[in-house]
């Protein structure tokens, strides 16, 4: 798949450019979703694949409308389904490098059956959730994110249901790769698109997104310039979890089993307390913890939170075939016909 | 093999074996039906079984049948009423007496004729000790007692023993119909290869039965079907799920793509994804799914893809599938949906069969949303038809529903094999790097647009399920042109009809009445029109398998027949959809909705009535 030589002669080195298409974009002046579609294609042109081997597949609503702006295959089918015809088109072509784009709705609602068994069975694709906590194509319903007691057009008392929290149910759902970004920060979503990419299996990228006209400030202080640093964990693989304006805020493993923020320094706490990030660990448990994290109680953890190598499905299926195929006698559809009991009629 | 003191020799015959769903009576049939059709007749089969995979012991809703009918004469149904019933317990008698022969014979279970099972199956007196069944030729045998004598020295333990008492009754029938046992030895010796001690108890017990039916001398007489005179080639039993998933995989292959089948499983149509997904070695990828819908989207989008995708279903699944349908409707992808039609509405009859789905398959989707409908009308011509809704879709670029039964689904027929050279190729309209693409420019025979498949390069575009402009395929609101689009969409299954064949009668092109009738009625409705025509009835058959769009002749046939009678397993779909079409011919209809096929002898009897009426 990866087999693209980039840096050998002849082959033009792409560029984000080289991934917008004609069509007019017709998503909402000062949307999160611009910044995302800008990630994305900033990641593809970093990424080893040919253009055409892209298929960008969504389902329905804002963030749906996706593949029409990107000149690459695309296909935006139907609510909800956008995990299963991008499972569909990875089995027929394990070449193919899949993308889902889906929102919180299409994804963890109508589509919430197939998300959680694309995770399962760990088809090597890479789903990118927008997740803005309400429904915005139909014009302000509350959504399987939305916090309890928001009010919404549906909601007009405030919601009486509980939200997902879309890494718990993907970690419940076995995944194996799982990342936050936010969709003003085009540097670091590119960078965990290709952190996705790379992986081999489903993995998640959930963008937390800025609806400006249903929702906006849903994740003000993870995005606001005045308190994000405060609010931000980005993690990386062996690194310390050290967060803060003056970088000196930590995390560290609590006696009761909970993480603690720490100030470093103070209390005698040192930058060599502070918990370090192992993503390839196969244990969910920090993984779980660290995804759990909300504001103001704790930075919201972004980044690479969960990276664990595995096996894919599509992986499976060819070799399960190509391990079928030496040891069968039935090599064609006559050769299966004439199988088996048959008689003659003279 | 036996020394017969008479012999009397039989056109064809039907059996049906019963029995508790445990007791192993499908197998039963199934053997004796492939030892049937290696001796030379012509068989049909048809399994009938419950719902419940073991429902409640020795009760009328637990009882397993399997009908089978053989002859020296082509066979088109698994026949109405049995000429001999084997019945393992009281429940199987009291459930399947009404589908004997009058002076019939039944072989009964003695042994399970206790007072347990007779109340559990509702009788109020043993109908072995009264004269219930004086008319009969009754033979009862110690199934159960004779099997565990014969094995009591086997190694065997008491329950191993007892499952082998079909051999035992599988064992008289082979005497009564001087059958051969070689085959279902074979048989016995590659199922159990791991467990010898079965090997030897099964097979012990299969000639127990069978010596046991020629000293008692189970029939005053034997029957004697001599072999069919059937047309020269290699044959095989195939039963309509197989053969569709056969015919599906030829189509693959004859198209040269790799064949994707997404599915749920679901009664009866779950044998076709299985079947597939023993074929591996065929390169078939079987997906399976979380639900109906998952089934058909993964399908679609291997076609996005370029793989020959398949979804495979029964009424209820379909129902589900139907948003999706119309995205590959929208976007003009090839893709075969496979309904295997049982009793309805929702959970309804689902191991019984129907073809109350026609209406739903024509039109059940969401907006206007045409697409081809065929149907297979036998157990092995599922194979054609099968193959016959990949090549539409391929051709045409459009999804395609096969409807099938559970009837034909189930039931099974010696099939002559083909040569795969001898199926037409199928060439998709695949665009190749370098063309000059247009996602929805059409080619002018079949308006049908190419299929540029991701991985070539310089072909890269979009499609969904938003209305798109003709040509160019972008997204578009303007008016003008959904209805140019929908005028398209409509014109493309139109033009299906120039790539199906005519509409053939069997019959007189001319007489007093046309029996009209679709799908799996096929073997009921010619066995009836046959017999009419060879007592010089004015009567001719018109059955269809092209349902949407029809044969180009239709209504140049209709036009030649004074009655025209439709007769189908529902209300009247059928009916309905040609009185919408034919405004000037008057449709009579029969119809039926009992989960069971239509038996000739009720045919007749309503052609005979519509025949003489004036």
């Amino acid at each position: 798949m990866a087999d693209t030589v980039l840096n050998a002669p002849n082959i033009k080195k792409l560029s984000a450019k080289d991934f917008r298409s004609d069509q007019e974009n017709r998503w909402c002046p000062g949307c999160g979703d611009h910044g995302i579609l800008n990630s994305v294609q900033k990641a593809m042109a970093e990424m080893e694949y040919k253009k055409e081997d892209y298929a960008v597949i969504s389902g329905i609503g804002c963030s749906s409308r996706f593949p029409y702006y990107m000149d690459t295959y695309g296909f935006h089918t139907i609510h909800g389904r956008a995990a299963a015809i991008a499972s569909g088109a990875k089995c027929a072509n394990p070449n193919l490098e899949v993308i889902q784009i889906s929102g919180d709705g299409d994804a963890l609602a109508i589509g919430g059956n197939h998300f959680i068994h694309a995770v399962r069975r760990n088809i090597d694709m890479t789903i990118i959730l927008f997740n803005n906590e309400i429904y915005g194509l139909t014009k302000g319903q509350y959504s399987p994110t939305s916090n309890q007691g928001m009010v919404t057009k549906t909601s007009p008392f405030g919601s009486i249901e509980e939200p997902f929290r879309p890494a718990q149910l993907a970690l419940g759902a076995q995944s194996k790769f799982y990342a936050r970004s936010i969709d003003t920060s085009i540097k670091l979503t590119a960078a965990v698109v290709q952190a996705a990419s790379a992986h081999k299996g489903t993995s998640i990228v959930e963008v937390l997104q800025n609806c400006v006209i249903y929702n906006d400030g849903a994740h003000a202080l993870v995005t606001d310039k005045a308190t994000k640093e405060e609010y931000q964990l980005i993690l990386e693989h062996d690194k310390p979890m050290i967060f803060g304006k003056e970088r000196n805020k930590g995390l560290i493993m609590g006696s009761n089993g909970k993480l603690v923020v720490v100030t470093i320094s103070e209390h005698g706490i040192t930058e060599g307390d502070v918990l370090v990030h192992d993503a390839h660990t196969e244990d969910p448990h920090m993984h779980w913890l660290l995804s759990s994290m909300l504001a103001p109680e704790y930075p919201v953890a972004l980044g690479v939170i969960r990276d664990v190598d595995s096996t894919s499905y599509d992986e499976k299926m060819v070799q399960q075939i190509e391990d079928i195929k030496a040891i069968s006698s039935i090599k064609s559809m006559d050769d299966l016909l004439n199988s088996g009991d048959t008689w003659v009629v003279d | 093999m036996s020394q017969k003191t008479k012999v009397i020799e039989r056109e064809e015959v039907v059996i049906r074996f019963s029995g508790d769903s445990g007791d192993g009576m499908q197998l039963t049939g199934t053997q004796f039906s492939d030892t049937s059709a290696l001796f030379g007749n012509d068989v049909a089969t048809f399994p009938d079984y419950p719902a419940e995979i073991r429902a409640p012991q020795g009760t009328v809703g637990g009882v397993s049948g399997f009908q089978l009918h053989f002859g020296h004469q082509e066979i088109y149904t698994p026949g109405d009423y049995a000429d001999v019933l084997v019945a393992m317990n009281p429940a199987a008698l009291k459930s399947n007496l009404k589908w004997v022969k009058p002076s019939g014979t039944i072989i009964v279970n003695e042994d399970s004729f206790t007072d347990k099972n007779l109340e559990k199956a509702g009788y109020e007196s043993d109908p072995l000790l009264d004269d219930k069944l004086a008319d009969y030729n009754l033979i009862k045998a110690k199934v159960t007692s004779l099997t565990r004598e014969c094995l009591k020295d086997s190694g065997l333990d008491q329950k191993s023993i007892l499952r082998c008492k079909n051999m035992f009754t599988l064992g008289m029938v082979y005497w009564m119909f001087d059958r051969p046992l070689a085959h279902s030895e074979e048989f016995i010796e590659k199922k159990f290869k791991k467990y010898p001690l079965v090997v030897d108890g099964n097979k012990k017990v299969l000639k127990a039965g069978y010596n046991f039916a020629k000293t008692i001398e189970a029939l005053p007489y034997n029957y004697s079907v001599a072999p069919a005179k059937i047309r020269k080639g290699t044959y095989r039993n195939i039963t309509g799920n197989k053969a569709t998933a056969w015919g599906l995989m030829a189509a693959a292959e004859r198209a040269n793509l790799e064949l994707f089948c997404g599915s749920y499983p679901i009664t009866p149509a779950t044998e076709i994804l299985q079947e597939l997904a023993v074929r591996k070695d065929l390169g078939v990828k079987t997906f399976q799914a979380e639900d109906e819908i998952a089934g058909i989207c993964t399908a679609i989008g291997a076609s996005f893809a370029g793989d020959f995708a398949v979804t495979t279903t029964s009424g209820p699944g379909l129902a589900l599938k139907t948003e999706a349908a119309g995205l590959a409707v929208m976007t003009e992808l090839p893709l075969v949906i496979v309904n295997v039609q049982r009793g309805g509405p929702s959970t309804g009859l689902p191991t019984k069969t129907e073809q109350a789905d026609l209406l739903q398959a024509i039109h059940g989707r969401s907006g206007e949303c045409p697409m081809p409908v065929i149907a297979a009308s036998t157990p092995s011509d599922c194979f054609h038809y099968a193959f016959e809704a990949g090549r539409i879709a391929l051709e045409h670029m459009t999804p395609v529903i096969l409807l099938t039964d559970g009837f034909i689904a189930n039931g099974a027929e010696p099939w002559r094999i083909p040569a795969m050279s001898d199926l037409p190729e199928i060439i998709a309209p695949i665009a190749k790097e370098g063309d000059d693409f247009i996602p929805y420019a059409r080619e002018d025979k079949r308006l049908s647009r190419r299929w540029a498949i991701p991985g070539t390069k310089g072909l890269e575009h979009r499609i969904g399920g938003l209305e798109k402009m003709d040509g160019d395929g972008t997204v578009s609101y303007v008016p003008e042109n959904h209805q140019v689009m929908s005028n398209i969409r409509k014109k493309r299954v139109e033009l299906v009809a120039n790539n199906i064949p005519e509409l053939k009668v069997k019959g007189n092109d001319e007489a007093d009445v046309l029996v009209v009738g679709w799908g799996g009625t096929y073997g009921h409705l010619t066995t009836a029109v046959r017999e009419l025509q060879k007592e010089e009835k004015s009567i001719s058959l018109a059955h269809f398998n092209y349902i949407f769009p029809l044969p180009k002749n239709t209504t140049e046939v209709f036009g030649r027949y004074k009655k025209v009678i439709v007769c189908e397993l529902n209300d009247g779909q059928f009916a309905e959809y040609l009185r919408s079409s034919f405004q000037d011919i008057k449709f009579e209809q029969h119809n039926k909705l009992m989960g069971l096929p239509f038996t000739v002898v009720e045919l007749k009897e309503r052609f005979n009535q519509l025949l003489e009426d004036k």
